[in-house]
């Protein structure tokens, strides 16, 4: 029953990767792994510990370069490229956890978030006539601030912040360099179920200002409820891909998680 | 102490005007203060006022993170460059001095091609490596370079002689009203840096610099950009040396100069545009007041020592520290008889 993903793909995939290969030494982390997220999805990449998906996210967001295959954005190869470069692109990610400017305030961060869009000259810096287009990337900063209910907090240090605050805050420095796609690593992680379910909205809120999601994440029920399409990855290579009902019942997913079912002669889905 | 470099300050203006106040009272004091010093301390203020660029332009450097070993060097390259055009091709000191600048920003931007692919504690041998490396050539080439010796009778900064005003920048006095004129227009440029986008940027790779690399900061850009400024003001720093003492070697730009920076910039502390200020002007008044006063100025490299290690173990955020935590101090105890009232406070 391992039905490759012909599941819903409805449009132009924005996001492909193709016989994507990682190793490190003698270790496949990824092997010949593919898929497609097509724009506008939420699109969920799931696995078991070491199924090698951080390693798929750290190569598609330019950290790692592929050891073969390909990753393809817009029909455009990337593989290799700059993370930066990626970003200039539309193609920006998140961090596990608080990672953040932790010494800057909150306001600031989102003001480095909007490094592409506020460019100006070296000269006009120093002079300070970039002043006007300082004065709008503060504008769309509290903008993006105020898209996470952050916006009464804008000068607070980020190390005052609890850490569900700290979480959207990571969020809205993405947000904040106006991704096409934005990539999620774990963005429930550590979190309570009122936050999770906040959190998620934002998600949804998010694609549907036309941003694609693709969310790296180990919490199933949120993934379930959340995502369009989901890819499982197990030993490094796509183990199923589907809409999360077809995921979630497909034996393979379950024995990938929860070990061989033929050992007790019962699996049952979780 | 984070010093966010954009926040966007209330409509203070009564501070603002103390701030410009207090702006002109200093240069007022720095006007003053080599009529009140010996020919020889005039001779020293010379060197402090060079030595201030040196560490103000290793500031913004370590902003992005790096610590480089190479600095001290970085100002020799322009101290040579200017000397030897001013000499070989006969360019105007100033010019020469300006083209200093430029060689030694352009030296670093190609150093940074193998050095920023390190980081950290890699970076700072790769940057001693590559110091060492120039100054080896200096010492090789005799041609141009003068070997070991190095260059001696460089171009004097040319007199001013106006009819009714003539300059003699052999003077002490005169070569640091020149210096100070340099080297201020060259913080102000340092400051605004810092203060702009720019300088957020620069923190930015310093805290995080894969968050920074993921919303589109080429970080290996910006700390070429970074490396590449700060050579050019050590350039500079290097020029204006080089033209005032008449004389460069590569033993002038070897590590135990760097250690004195290093040491001036982690005394004064790097939090603050005034730390390293602050650092190697306590640094130098205490080495040329108190100890040739005491007749100790032979064991600097000890004493210099001790003060290191005695201010990283009792005031690790440096020298700018003293203030705030003095303010801290004095408010606590204005605060002290009413708060023991009110409780918290």
């Amino acid at each position: 029953m391992n039905a490759p993903g012909e599941g819903p793909i409805l449009e132009a995939p924005i996001l492909e990767a193709r016989g994507l290969t990682r190793r490190f030494g003698g270790l496949v982390a990824v092997d010949d792994f593919s898929f497609t997220v097509r724009e506008g999805a939420i699109h969920g990449l799931i696995g078991p510990n070491g199924a090698g998906k951080t390693t798929t996210f750290n190569v598609i967001s330019g950290f790692y370069a592929p050891t073969a295959g390909q990753v393809l954005y817009r029909g455009r190869d990337i593989s290799g490229r700059k993370t930066s470069a990626l970003a200039a692109m539309g193609l920006v990610r998140t961090f596990q956890g608080s990672t953040l400017f932790q010494e800057f305030t909150v306001l600031d961060n989102v003001r480095v978030g909007r490094h592409l869009s506020a460019g100006a000259g070296f000269v006009s810096r120093l002079l300070g006539a970039d002043r006007a287009s300082e004065r709008a990337a503060d504008a769309r900063a509290r903008e993006n601030l105020a898209f996470f209910g952050l916006q009464d907090l804008a000068d607070e240090p980020v190390s005052n912040l609890p850490h569900g605050h700290q979480r959207m805050l990571g969020m809205a420095v993405a947000l904040a360099a106006e991704p096409s796609v934005l990539l999620l690593d774990e963005p429930f992680t550590g979190m309570n179920p009122e936050e999770t379910r906040r959190m998620m909205d934002l998600v949804r809120r998010i694609r549907d200002r036309g941003v694609t999601v693709m969310l790296v994440e180990h919490d199933m029920q949120a993934v379930m409820n959340l995502c369009d399409i989901i890819t499982v990855m197990n030993f490094g290579a796509l183990l199923v891909e589907g809409a999360p009902d077809d995921v979630r019942n497909d034996p393979a997913v379950i024995e990938a998680y929860l070990g061989a079912a033929t050992d007790n002669g019962a699996g049952h889905a979780a | 102490m984070p010093e966010p470099a954009g926040a966007a300050n209330p409509e203070n203006s009564v501070w603002r005007i103390a701030g410009r106040l207090k702006l002109v009272f200093l240069f007022a004091a720095l006007a003053v203060l080599p009529y009140l010093l010996s020919y020889s301390q005039q001779e020293i203020a010379v060197l402090l006022v060079v030595n201030v660029l040196l560490v103000c332009s290793y500031r913004l450097m370590t902003l992005t993170g790096e610590w480089s070993l190479g600095h001290v060097v970085i100002m020799g390259v322009g101290a040579y460059a200017s000397a030897l055009l001013s000499k070989r091709l006969g360019m105007p000191v100033p010019v020469s001095m300006l083209a200093g600048g430029i060689v030694a920003a352009g030296t670093s931007a190609i150093l940074s091609f193998p050095l920023f692919r390190m980081k950290g504690f890699y970076f700072l041998i790769g940057s001693f490596a590559a110091g060492e490396i120039i100054r080896l050539i200096w010492k090789r080439f005799t041609d141009p370079f003068g070997g070991p010796k190095g260059l001696k009778r460089i171009d004097a900064f040319p007199d001013i002689d106006t009819g009714f005003l003539s300059i003699d920048f052999y003077e002490p006095v005169n070569y640091y009203f020149l210096a100070l004129v340099v080297v201020s227009a060259s913080l102000f440029v340092l400051y605004r840096i810092e203060r702009s986008r720019i300088g957020l940027t620069f923190h930015a790779i310093h805290w995080q610099d894969r968050l920074a690399e993921s919303v589109g900061v080429d970080t290996f850009r910006y700390r070429t950009l970074a490396f590449v400024i700060a050579s050019f003001f050590a350039g500079i720093a290097g020029g204006l040396y080089g033209h005032y003492v008449g004389a460069v070697n590569p033993t002038r730009f070897g590590v135990d100069q760097m250690v004195y920076v290093l040491v001036w910039a982690i005394v004064g502390g790097t939090a603050t545009f005034h730390g390293p200020i602050l650092g190697v002007v306590v640094l130098t008044v205490i080495n040329e007041i108190v100890l040739r006063g005491l007749g100790l100025d032979t064991v600097r490299p000890l004493i210099y020592g001790a003060i290191l290690i005695l201010s990283v173990l009792y005031l690790p955020d440096g020298l700018e520290s003293v203030g705030p935590r003095l303010r801290a101090w004095v408010q606590r105890r204005r605060a002290g008889p009413a708060a023991a009232g009110g409780g918290a406070a």
